[in-house]
């Protein structure tokens, strides 16, 4: 799953190396478009609904939270 | 005495309000008296370089109460600012540069190293070594400036790769300001939660109703626009009571239902433009916002300062109908022409011009663009009168109300951003010399396309990574297709039509 995470990150920006980055956010390695691209992609693939209250800097700085907020919205590997 | 000039009414402002909060952002807060003591230091150090009035003045600042310090400084000196984006590629800043050829740039620690890269030849003024204790220079050039003269060159995407200065006149922006001020009943009680960037002549009616009435402008981290629910949470913390955005932002809190959640019962004003507000998404606002908040559509070129029509939303509102752009504002007239040059009938389609105070004196150091749009209005056969052709096609609707239907031309609209799809063109051709391509839009996806022929496949990523050199990000196309050979019309030139009913579906 968090190659996927990669996946989706790579196709929205593929000048960055999300795999080699801590904080997408710090680094400015995305935007509010990007956000709402990758939000509609997760949501799509693995058929959730990410809440709004859940989008939220914490949850989208690296692979990692991001892993972490799928597996809490019921994704499973 | 009639104000003339845009510091009259900030000398007027920061003398009734001394001590309230005239600017907030991510890190710093200033006061009126703070405000307008730094803007003077900012005037007294550009007229030591210059000291003669209305030359440009370069601002190459992040979204700061910096930038606009020295806004307000560099109109103390006489002359007039040019706001560019940190986040434009080196090239484009150039471009931009050497066209509009400033007589010094303000910028700070941060950014000085960019402006080093452009190798031209201008004095920078480095607000980080700015010696705060410096005695001022009271003598301020702004008195001897003209109500028809500049005060703001704002950028906007050209065709031919160069983005064209749309030069704004003092007396455009007090025409239009004091229209808002009337209209949306404006004082200091207001709290304006600024989102479009400094280089969006948006972002004019959040300065300006700081400068004209003391409003306090919150200018908002972007990254609460990443992740709207601590937009609202900002929104509460701060008491913000009035907002001008752009629709693309309403429209995601509006998916993200997030107003069920996190009430946000002080905004009072919800103005919109820059791009088309979809009803529905307006609706979900209107149903979770209190019932006396005003809501405003606001239409209007860069070229005309502001908003030259306006729609405020009333009970005849349905979320199954697009949105009227609406009535002209005061001291603005609209006329929809058709193709022979003749004054539309009521639900016939032409192109919407302008007249007023409000019209730009024109494009910066380019005559030939100038007098393509700016021209005779041509039902005024007495005497000269200059309208503005906006390339908008519009209509009149029996109710007296625009309706705006699309563009003429090239030109597209993304998150506010405006963006000519030559100019996208222009800079890839420049990078990617080996292929032939045209650039499209698809409306359904709200998506730039790249239509290119070559003989090898070139990689999204290659093209993403080469583009981001000279492209600004929402210009970068995210949509790549590769055709063996494109569709060319007799002349030898790309088939764009077809290629856009294709990519449309239309």
């Amino acid at each position: 799953m968090k190659k996927k995470i990669i996946d989706f990150l790579t196709e929205i920006r593929p000048e960055f190396d999300f795999a080699a980055s801590n904080n997408f956010i710090e680094e400015g390695m995305l935007d509010s478009f990007d956000i709402v691209s990758l939000v509609a992609s997760l949501d799509e693939e693995y058929g959730i609904s990410i809440d709004g209250t859940e989008i939220l800097p914490e949850n989208f700085s690296n692979v990692d939270s991001i892993y972490r907020l799928l597996i809490k919205n019921g994704v499973t590997e | 005495m009639i104000k003339i000039n845009l510091i009259e009414y900030f000398e007027n402002t920061a003398d009734s309000f001394p001590d309230k909060l005239a600017l907030v952002d991510g890190t710093s807060q200033l006061t009126f008296n703070e405000l307008r003591r730094k803007a003077k230091l900012i005037a007294t150090q550009i007229t030591k370089i210059n000291s003669s009035i209305n030359c440009p003045v370069a601002i190459y600042l992040p979204k700061t109460n910096d930038a606009i310090a020295s806004f307000i400084g560099t109109m103390y000196s006489g002359n007039c600012y040019t706001p560019l984006d940190t986040k434009n590629p080196i090239p484009r800043i150039e471009a931009i540069l050497k066209a509009l050829n400033p007589s010094c740039i303000i910028t700070n620690d941060k950014f000085i190293a960019n402006i080093k890269k452009c190798n031209l030849d201008i004095e920078v003024i480095n607000l980080d070594e700015l010696d705060h204790k410096e005695d001022v220079d009271e003598s301020f050039n702004y008195l001897k400036c003209i109500d028809t003269d500049p005060a703001y060159i704002l950028h906007t995407s050209g065709s031919t790769g160069v983005p064209k200065g749309v030069v704004i006149s003092h007396l455009s922006i007090i025409d239009y300001i004091n229209w808002v001020v009337d209209t949306f009943d404006i004082t200091e009680k207001e709290k304006i939660g600024n989102q479009t960037p400094f280089i969006f002549d948006m972002s004019t009616l959040d300065i300006y109703l700081m400068i004209f009435k003391g409003a306090t402008l919150f200018i908002i981290p972007e990254q609460k626009f990443m992740f709207p629910a601590t937009l609202l949470d900002y929104i509460n913390e701060n008491n913000i009571n009035f907002i001008f955005w752009v629709p693309s932002v309403l429209v995601n809190i509006a998916n993200l239902k997030l107003l069920g959640s996190i009430k946000i019962p002080t905004v009072k004003k919800v103005l919109f433009g820059g791009e088309v507000m979809p009803p529905k998404h307006l609706g979900y606002w209107i149903k979770n916002l209190d019932k006396n908040v005003v809501y405003g559509n606001m239409y209007g070129p860069t070229e005309i300062t502001g908003t030259c029509v306006c729609h405020i939303v009333d009970e005849t509102f349905n979320e199954n109908e697009s949105l009227p752009i609406g009535k002209p504002c005061r001291n603005t007239d609209i006329i929809v022409l058709n193709e022979k040059d003749e004054l539309c009938k009521v639900g016939e389609k032409g192109e919407l011009c302008v007249r007023g105070s409000s019209l730009a004196l024109g494009y910066w150091n380019n005559l030939e663009k100038t007098n393509a749009v700016f021209v005779q209005n041509p039902l005024n056969k007495s005497v000269p009168e200059r309208i503005y052709r906006t390339g908008d096609i519009a209509l009149l609707n029996e109710k007296g109300e625009y309706i705006y239907i699309g563009r003429k031309d090239f030109q597209i609209k993304l998150s506010g951003y405006r963006i000519d799809l030559g100019e996208i063109e222009h800079y890839i051709l420049s990078v990617f010399d080996t292929i032939n391509a045209g650039v499209f839009f698809d409306k359904a996806k709200n998506e730039i396309v790249l239509i290119y022929e070559s003989e090898n496949e070139i990689s999204v990523k290659d093209f993403r990574s080469r583009l981001s050199s000279v492209l600004s990000k929402h210009m970068i196309p995210t949509r790549y297709i590769k055709m063996d050979i494109l569709p060319k019309s007799i002349t030898g030139k790309i088939d764009r039509a077809l290629l856009n009913k294709k990519i449309n579906n239309t």
